[in-house]
């Protein structure tokens, strides 16, 4: 991992549960597999420091075949930011190839996903544009809202198309949830703020005017409740706009209630979240949560600057002269275990997969190869 | 180009002399081919190896080759000459010899110079090559012009060195076509001035480097830099004509060529060296079909010689660079080409798929052909005709004055063609009226 000045809470978690397994290396892995929860309390009882979210669980009992759960594969493509086609039209263009990609897929997946920010800010036509190129795509879409599709009119035209931001279906033994993590506190009524003025503020990084993104508690009230026909050994498959927890504030990398949401969902064995927002290869793991970023069609973001989670592979620095570079989308394959393998699907690069087992085993297996040039 | 507008602009006996070869091109009554007509020619279209000798006698200043070309600084000249095939006029004289002997093809029906033809821009001037028997090959000679100065060789760059460039047609079955690199050995081993030759140049008996690395060395003599562009580059302002500066101006601007054709007084040639997919190969009905299949074939790590095999006898050639790298991000690219002396190169892109260089820019102002490998810097330009015309006037410019006869030949031929036909030319795209991929995501199938 890098070298940062700041350490995010993310970060620090990732040491601690570091430290946890070099203060475990004497137990092979087959039997440290089995431990009984006695044994860890004798671990912990010894003075080990247990990390606030890091869950064992998952890690100690060996993946077994959830109940039903069948392997398929669905496709993404996200972070288009539109603008209207006669302002930029490389952005349509963009979205464009990826619904040809995805279309050229075969077999079809059985849907696509879509990870919001469709439009740069909110325009009617913005949003508009992407839904009739979306309606090209051959599977049927699945959409979720990002920061940009929201904050010009709160969402209005956005339901208009595209209908509830928050849903939840089952597919193929897993259990799909989409949130709106994009939720944030009023700043702007006090402020007498336009719709315009508080969509480019939402738009902006860096700025301390907005406050951070949220699940909020009557989404997580909803959330428990969608959940709670659900046994723990259901596969689940969480998508929110932003990482459902903490990496970087000042470009919203973070949704503010993130401990509130994973605690939610503690309980199930192993829970899929994708995200959209960060517009990069980022892979994460907190207990038994595993989170991947999505690509963006639009543009590549830089790394944040206080050190990215231990299991992201960090793509290199995308090529100045080939706009496309950094840029793609990709697909899933979901796996009787309820784990996923997480293609990022690079215009300009060989594909990346980010495997199940990767994630599974704390990135101590089936590491994908390191890009041939250094970070950025 | 207008000559009125010339000879306001520029002065001299030379441009003088120009205008009378040009008086002379106009005012003849031919069709296609008919300037080249007294030409004589050998067996597959080039001209015969002795008028070719002759031409290059003419075309070739007498220096001392073991110095450094004039307008290069001595370091730079250096680094493009390899530690084991120093200059010497033994080595170059040996290679010359070597480059028109069509004893190195299997029939004994070609030579480099069928393919690199003197009198054609040290090309063919033909959409793919023709070898051995007539076979055709898959991909549009590149001129041996300044080829010198390239990073990498072939279009697809997967060779190193014009040394070991040399050496592969010899043995590439539908070019020269013999088995191997001892077999052409064989076939001059007994000529008693080669064995003269090869002594004095590199002090051993015939062998097959050898034999490439004299090519090459003769071929690094071909240095064709003295074009009206590049004087005007280096301070002449009346070196190029209105319109041609015109020209340069979008070419460096709106119509984004400088992107990929870098160019500039220290990098003449006008390339960037790298590989890019601009939908040339994309044309092709059955590329990407060819790209899934070659992905999944590269992506079961096949051995080096099945690797030459896919890229020599199979389609999978118009993959490009990626039978090369493997790299997706290379599926369908091919090397920027050199701008130098383009006037004179036609057809035009890997496979010769464009006849003239309206369609070239065409091409480009439509945003190239919308594939799923394409190069993200390749995009709609909405260049006017007058703009088009001026880029074009521009490329003319860049023929060395020694050729300065082919290259008004070419203009005029390739204008007529173009206002026959320009079969690229899309204004919806070019425009964004339409945009790319917008067809191909609503499962619009191009018409062809």
């Amino acid at each position: 991992m890098r070298k940062a000045k700041h350490k995010s809470v993310e970060t620090r978690h990732m040491e601690e549960r570091r430290e946890l397994y070099e203060s475990l290396k004497n137990i092979d892995r087959r039997s440290f597999l089995k431990v009984s929860a006695v044994a860890l309390g004798t671990a912990m009882a010894s003075g080990l420091a247990w990390p606030h979210s890091f869950q064992p669980a998952s890690v100690l009992s060996p993946s077994t075949s959830s109940q039903g759960a069948e392997s398929f594969r669905f496709a993404y493509i996200s972070d288009s930011h539109l603008y209207k086609k006669d302002l930029n039209d490389r952005f349509v263009r963009a979205l464009l190839r990826s619904v040809d990609d995805v279309n050229s897929m075969d077999p079809q997946p059985d849907f696509v996903f879509y990870g919001g920010d469709l439009a740069q800010l909110g325009q009617v036509e913005e949003l508009e544009l992407g839904a009739q190129i979306l309606k090209d795509l051959k599977a049927p879409l699945k959409i979720m809202v990002g920061e940009h599709d929201w904050y010009l009119d709160m969402g209005e035209k956005w339901q208009e198309l595209f209908g509830e931001p928050i849903q939840s279906w089952d597919h193929k033994g897993f259990h799909f949830v989409i949130l709106n993590s994009v939720i944030e506190k009023d700043f702007w009524t006090e402020r007498g703020m336009k719709p315009m003025e508080r969509m480019m503020t939402v738009a902006g990084l860096d700025n301390g005017m907005q406050s951070s993104f949220t699940v909020g508690s009557e989404q997580r009230e909803w959330l428990k409740n969608d959940l709670s026909k659900y046994s723990n050994d259901t596969p689940l498959i969480v998508f929110s706009h932003s990482p459902l927890y903490k990496l970087y504030k000042f470009w919203n990398f973070w949704t503010d209630d993130a401990e509130e949401v994973q605690a939610i969902l503690k309980r199930f064995k192993s829970v899929v979240v994708i995200h959209g927002h960060t517009h990069q290869l980022l892979t994460n793991r907190i207990g038994n949560i595993h989170f991947h970023g999505l690509l963006s069609t639009a543009w590549p973001w830089p790394y944040a600057p206080e050190g990215m989670p231990e299991l992201t592979i960090e793509m290199s620095r995308p090529d100045p002269f080939n706009p496309n570079d950094g840029c793609g989308n990709g697909e899933v394959i979901t796996h009787t275990d309820g784990l996923i393998d997480k293609v990022y699907s690079l215009w300009n690069r060989n594909p990346i997969t980010i495997s199940s087992t990767y994630t599974s085993s704390w990135g101590k297996r089936d590491r994908p190869p390191m890009p041939n040039r250094p970070s950025y | 180009m207008n000559f009125l507008t010339l000879f306001k602009n520029q002065k001299g006996l030379f441009i003088l002399c120009l205008l009378l070869v040009g008086a002379v091109v106009l005012l003849a009554p031919k069709a296609n081919n008919d300037q080249t007509s007294d030409i004589p020619k050998g067996a597959h279209g080039e001209a015969t190896m002795e008028y070719q000798l002759q031409e290059l006698d003419k075309l070739m200043p007498k220096v001392d080759v073991s110095e450094t070309p004039p307008g290069f600084d001595p370091v730079i000249w250096d680094a493009f000459i390899p530690e084991d095939n120093k200059m010497t006029p033994e080595r170059v004289a040996l290679g010359r010899k070597l480059y028109f002997d069509t004893r190195l093809s299997k029939d004994n029906s070609v030579s480099c110079a069928t393919c690199h033809d003197v009198t054609r821009g040290f090309t063919d001037q033909r959409d793919v090559s023709e070898g051995i028997g007539g076979q055709l090959g898959r991909r549009n000679a590149p001129t041996v012009l300044n080829a010198v100065l390239l990073q990498t060789l072939f279009l697809d760059g997967r060779s190193p060195s014009l040394d070991h460039q040399a050496k592969m047609p010899i043995t590439n079955p539908i070019e020269m076509g013999f088995p191997d690199g001892e077999s052409a050995v064989e076939a001059i081993k007994d000529d008693v001035e080669y064995q003269k030759a090869f002594q004095e140049a590199y002090g051993r008996d015939i062998n097959y480097e050898d034999i490439g690395r004299a090519i090459g060395a003769f071929e690094r003599t071909l240095v064709f830099l003295d074009s009206p562009f590049l004087r005007f580059l280096s301070g002449d302002k009346d070196a190029i004509s209105t319109e041609e500066k015109a020209g340069w101006v979008l070419f460096n601007g709106k119509a984004r060529c400088v992107s990929c054709h870098h160019l500039s007084p220290s990098n003449p040639l006008g390339t960037d060296n790298r590989f890019h997919n601009i939908g040339v190969a994309a044309r092709q009905p059955d590329f990407e079909k060819l790209a899934r299949e070659g992905l999944k074939t590269l992506a079961e790590d096949p051995t080096e010689e099945q690797l030459e095999e896919l890229a020599l006898n199979t389609d999978l050639s118009e993959l490009g660079r990626f039978m090369v790298t493997k790299m997706r991000s290379d599926v369908g690219t091919f090397r920027t080409s050199i701008l130098l002396n383009i006037g004179i190169t036609p057809p035009y892109m890997h496979d010769g798929s464009l006849t003239t260089l309206w369609d070239v820019i065409d091409h480009y102002n439509a945003g190239g052909e919308a594939n799923p490998f394409l190069d993200g810097g390749i995009e709609p330009l909405a260049l006017t005709e007058a703009e088009i015309n001026q880029l074009v006037a521009f490329m003319f410019s860049m023929t060395d004055d020694r050729f300065t006869e082919e290259n008004n030949r070419q203009k005029k031929e390739q204008k007529a063609l173009a206002e026959k036909s320009r079969p690229e030319r899309d204004e919806d795209m070019a425009f964004r009226r339409k945009l790319a991929f917008e067809d191909r995501a609503k499962g619009i199938k191009k018409q062809q």
